[in-house]
């Protein structure tokens, strides 16, 4: 995108009909680090890169808990994405305290939307300048919806946003249909496979990314770096044993690994290359 | 209410504009409401009287009414009040329903609603002056609750407002049980609001029985309930009177 004369404030439309601001603004979701989702019928699990500057700091908080049957993951400015969690933390513990009831996901997303609408509208304003994904459940089931600056939102089975979320894009349509069946602990898996996408090579290791869990009879919940290693560790494995591709190390891919757990072996029989570049 | 006398600034914490807009009593009154539930949903009963103070003055008002697609109200007290709740919970159902998203509110969240509006109130020392009955069913969850002028809620399996509660609720506590039949439960009510009339001076003999199943709401017309006045005891009710008086 270059600069041009309709880009100065949000209130300029350009003659093609753009909102130049609102665009730029999911620019910046696009340089944040990748954030990914997928749902099943009973669970959405929520996944995100975190790499912190330098060794001596803390990696940024990406994902947060809003109720216990909401979450979101964020990629872009971080500090609007705290802002805007805020926001919906106030709005479900409102609800909950006049009704004694969870606040429907749909209806959170679309005042959220909202809200990002406002922001282009407005000559004082500018907009969000974050992209949200937002897991929850309600009486219908299991949802999974983005977010976006510009005050639009929709659901998906599975999305991934933020830089080389292309990567994740491209594994995830691949294996979306089977979301929808899939049982909790492969959900996570896909999410955590999802995300090897998106490191390009990089080692996966629960150091670098941050995972959520939110499911029927399950709050919303944060997974432990333990445990996430442990899910890291168990299919590292089988990917390997399914053969070329990224590792060029093919001898640890002869050793024989303990019995592989059915769902493990069903997801390494559908026979998917890891990112053939 | 003593304290009124003396005289209070207009826009003091105590009163919303002047004085005169607060409720002090109230003026046209239902009586008990009870109900209880069954096996397919929450049956309720609520005579149509509307008392003028000793005035037994109007005899056609409602005072069940169902809300939304989940819910019944059931209401004893001020009238206007119940009316004016009634505008309220419009509101809400119709924003409500304005998602359009497939989330409907249920009797929980309706009760839940109304308890946060009456406590609301009696803080601003501005009741509404009723004591109100929720009833409904939502995804075969049956939920039965009430809430009074002063915002105490609860749920039970039977419940009842006013003179109910000393009348009605000791016979419902005997013969209540899990998943009586629709005859059964009506033949429970109508025993409770047969007492009612009998004992309540404010009771009228014309009532209505709602119930609410997931197929929805249907409140019956109006009837009257046979009573039974050649009791021995009601003849030459003075004999044995010390006095004449």
């Amino acid at each position: 995108m270059f600069r041009n004369q309709y880009d100065t404030d949000v209130t300029t439309w350009s003659p093609a009909g753009r909102l130049f601001q609102v665009e730029y603004a999911m620019e910046a979701v696009k340089q944040g680090s990748a954030a990914i989702g997928l749902r099943s019928k009973t669970h959405v699990v929520l996944g995100c890169v975190n790499k912190a500057n330098s060794e001596l700091s803390s990696h940024q908080k990406k994902i947060f808990k809003v109720d216990d049957h909401i979450g979101v993951a964020i990629a872009g400015l971080t500090a609007d994405g705290r802002v805007l969690s805020r926001y919906m933390r106030n709005e479900c513990i409102n609800y909950s305290f006049t009704y004694e009831s969870p606040l429907p996901v749909g209806r959170l997303v679309v005042q959220l939307a909202d809200k990002a609408q406002v922001c282009t509208q407005r000559s004082w304003k500018r907009p969000y300048g974050v992209g949200l994904l937002v897991a929850g459940l309600d009486e219908s089931g299991a949802h999974l919806y983005y977010n976006c600056p510009s005050g639009n939102y929709f659901e998906y089975q599975a999305f991934a946003i933020g830089s080389r979320s292309q990567a994740a894009k491209t594994y995830l349509e691949r294996r979306f249909e089977s979301f929808r069946d899939t049982t909790r602990d492969d959900l996570v898996k896909d999410a955590l496979m999802a995300i090897r996408e998106t490191l390009q090579g990089e080692t996966l290791k629960s150091s670098v990314c941050t995972v959520a869990v939110v499911g029927v009879g399950e709050p919303f919940h944060v997974l432990d770096q333990g445990t996430v290693q442990q899910m890291i560790d168990a299919f590292e494995i089988v990917a390997e044993q399914e053969g070329p591709a990224a590792e060029p190390d093919v001898d640890s891919g002869q050793e024989a690994s303990a019995e592989p757990e059915p769902e493990q072996g069903a997801a390494a029989g559908e026979g998917v290359a890891p990112m053939d570049i | 209410m003593n304290f009124m006398a003396s005289k209070q600034p207009e826009n003091s914490l105590l009163s919303p504009e002047s004085d005169s807009q607060r409720t002090l009593y109230p003026y046209v009154t239902g009586t008990s409401v009870v109900a209880l539930k069954y096996k397919d949903g929450i049956l309720m009963a609520a005579d149509m009287g509307g008392s003028y103070g000793s005035t037994l003055r109007y005899k056609s008002v409602e005072r069940m009414k169902p809300i939304g697609k989940h819910s019944l109200l059931g209401a004893s007290g001020e009238i206007s009040d119940f009316q004016e709740i009634l505008r309220y919970l419009d509101e809400l159902i119709l924003y409500d329903n304005m998602w359009d998203d497939g989330n409907s509110l249920g009797p929980k969240e309706v009760h839940n609603y109304l308890t946060r509006v009456m406590y609301n109130r009696r803080n601003k020392f501005n009741p509404l002056w009723n004591s109100l009955v929720l009833g409904g069913l939502k995804n075969g969850q049956k939920y039965l609750g009430t809430v009074s002028m002063i915002g105490v809620n609860f749920e039970d399996n039977h419940v009842a407002t006013g003179f109910g509660n000393h009348l009605a609720r000791p016979i419902l506590r005997q013969e209540w049980h899990e998943n009586l039949s629709f005859e059964d439960g009506v033949r429970l009510l109508e025993k409770c609001m047969r007492v009612l009339l009998y004992r309540d001076r404010s009771a009228v003999n014309k009532l209505q029985i709602a119930k609410i199943t997931e197929d929805g709401v249907t409140i019956s017309q109006p009837y009257s309930l046979k009573t039974y006045w050649e009791f021995s005891a009601f003849e030459n009710p003075a004999q044995g009177a010390i006095g004449s008086w």
